[in-house]
């Protein structure tokens, strides 16, 4: 209950800022359409490229758009605040709280998502659907694999902002690594192109990397690319990397109690 | 928990830190390896209020985050209400209740109502309780006017308020105040000061207060533990630190006339302004004998007695320990 109460407040709070939103969803749109037509012109010239189709690429270009503000692909999101609450000390106040840091941040998060997903997430997708006639999952099951592999996205992408974040227990900021980070979402998540066209041992890392988590195997579900025993390792595959960053976070956290000043009296 | 047991216990703790610095002619910045909280023992027990003062930097605040468990002590031993902080954690939060003057466990983006109907849920208080202590508070920190404001539009005074409701309304057994009055006007710290006290008397519930404010320890605590270099160097009532920091009360004296300084046995000049001589002698001394041999002596206009500033007795304990 008051993990549900924390995640809605989050909405809230991210639904105050309309202007914001309103220019996110123009800018995902205006990069979605340079993205379509540079996508178009490659298919063109190689219709099968990485097992896609135009339409598929197309589809996979706006869905990046829809997904980038919604998993918060280059950091920022409730992690900011908890960075900050870091470098400020604010952070103690959290830890005086009889509530797991992870969880709460979680969930706030989850609420963001949620609210990003609504605005930043569907407005790309309908512009998308309407100017380029992108694919829609094919049946309700594809859809609701999509739902699911679009949270355990979010949380994947938690997990290694919350890492990111924590960094400023000991580095006092996080921006340096955050900005590094960020680049290797980029690239690591399919988000500047896909991982199908990743060739060789490039392709398998950059598949088997938690990034893949964030872009390429929530698109690859949307496409159905993956079904049966196929699907349900996609989706053990984002678990895997889900379950493994969180005890990471609970370990980062662990440690920061046991060896770091938390800032300021 | 037994009886007998104190609510806190801290045995001989030790927080040490890690820090690299740089020294001249190295390229490599050397460990070090300081110690912030050393050899540190004592106990508080239920209901007691406690001062725990030092100047900046001498391990109040290293010591709280252990007390609360935010911090893991790298030595030595704390129990608090029967748990072991650190591991515990969580579970103590439920008991205990924190106060930072600088800082506030409300949310600024909500009006103070939600802000507390989290805390509810957060803290699993049964709603009947929650309504009876909500209701209690509200009326005795005046509050009520502001439910519905967000935390960001209030007043220091008010969000001072609003935090120590919050950080009441679960009942904690120990209540740790860090500066709870820092910037505030003097008829807001009279009344903070007021209901505290009779939240002790009322509740029973135990007051651990770290401030510079030293007119909050005189309002509010029968015991000081002082700390200095990560220590104590002193534990025990008020008035036994006027003793030990070899306090002394003040005869302030006005003459008809201007005159050299004046000599009486038991007392010494400190200073002299025009016709007025200010003239020490011991705390525990009495002020009669002085006062009569001065009066003897001289033609005095006006007399009167400044009792020791406790600001000077700890002034004088930390260059002691020095």
């Amino acid at each position: 209950m008051l993990h549900v109460a924390v995640a809605t407040r989050a909405f809230r709070r991210y639904s105050t800022y309309r202007a914001a939103t309103l220019a996110g969803i123009f800018t995902n749109s205006v990069f979605g359409i340079i993205y379509s037509y540079a996508y178009l012109a490659l298919w063109d010239a190689n219709p099968t490229a990485g097992g896609y189709d135009a339409q598929d690429a197309v589809t996979y270009v706006w869905l990046g758009q829809a997904l980038l503000m919604t998993i918060a692909l280059w950091g920022g999101g409730t992690t900011d605040d908890l960075a900050e609450r870091i470098r400020t000390g604010d952070v103690a106040i959290d830890l005086y709280r009889p509530v797991g840091l992870l969880g709460w941040y979680l969930a706030s998060d989850l609420g963001r998502a949620a609210y990003h997903l609504l605005t930043r997430g569907l407005g790309p997708t309908v512009i998308g659907y309407v100017v380029f006639d992108i694919a829609l999952p094919s049946s309700p099951l594809t859809a609701l694999a999509f739902a699911v592999s679009l949270v355990l996205a979010v949380v994947v992408s938690f997990a290694i902002r919350f890492l990111v974040a924590s960094t400023a227990f000991w580095l006092l900021d996080q921006s340096g690594v955050k900005v590094m980070s960020g680049a290797f979402a980029i690239f690591f998540s399919g988000m500047m192109l896909p991982l199908v066209l990743f060739p060789g041992w490039l392709g398998t890392l950059a598949q088997a990397l938690p990034w893949a988590s964030y872009v390429q195997v929530p698109a690859d579900i949307w496409l159905g690319k993956h079904t049966g025993a196929d699907l349900v390792a996609a989706l053990g595959f984002q678990v895997m990397w889900a379950v493994v960053l969180l005890a990471a976070c609970q370990g980062v956290l662990r440690l920061a109690t046991r060896k770091v000043v938390v800032q300021g009296g | 928990m037994s009886v007998t047991e104190p609510l806190i216990d801290v045995r001989d703790l030790e927080r040490t830190f890690d820090v690299r610095r740089r020294v001249e002619g190295r390229r490599r910045r050397v460990r070090d390896s300081v110690l912030a909280v050393h050899d540190l023992t004592f106990s508080v027990d239920a209901g007691e209020m406690v001062g725990y003062i030092g100047p900046n930097g001498a391990g109040k605040s290293t010591t709280i985050k252990m007390l609360t468990g935010i911090l893991v002590p790298t030595g030595g031993q704390v129990r608090v209400a029967g748990l072991d902080p650190s591991r515990d954690r969580v579970e103590l939060a439920r008991r205990i209740g924190v106060v930072f003057g600088q800082r506030s466990t409300l949310w600024w983006d909500l009006p103070l109502r939600d802000s507390f109907a989290l805390l509810q849920k957060m803290y699993r208080i049964p709603p009947a309780r929650y309504r009876d202590n909500l209701d209690r508070f509200v009326d005795l920190l005046d509050l009520g006017d502001q439910l519905d404001t967000p935390v960001r539009q209030l007043s220091l005074g008010q969000r001072m308020r609003g935090d120590i409701t919050a950080a009441l309304l679960h009942d904690p057994e120990v209540l740790y105040l860090d500066e709870p009055t820092i910037g505030l006007d003097v008829v807001s710290k009279g009344r903070l000061r007021e209901f505290l006290r009779a939240l002790n008397d009322e509740r029973g519930t135990t007051l651990v207060l770290t401030t510079h404010d030293l007119q909050d320890i005189e309002a509010l605590c029968d015991r000081v533990i002082v700390i200095d270099h990560g220590t104590s160097v002193f534990d025990g009532p008020l008035a036994g630190l006027h003793e030990q920091g070899g306090s002394t009360r003040t005869l302030v004296v006005d003459l008809v006339d201007e005159a050299p300084p004046i000599e009486v046995p038991g007392a010494v000049v400190r200073r002299v302004e025009g016709p007025r001589q200010w003239l020490s002698f011991p705390a525990e001394a009495s002020a009669a004998p002085v006062v009569a041999a001065v009066a003897a002596s001289y033609d005095v206009a006006d007399l009167s007695i400044q009792e020791p500033d406790i600001e000077d007795v700890i002034r004088e304990l930390y260059s002691r320990g020095a």
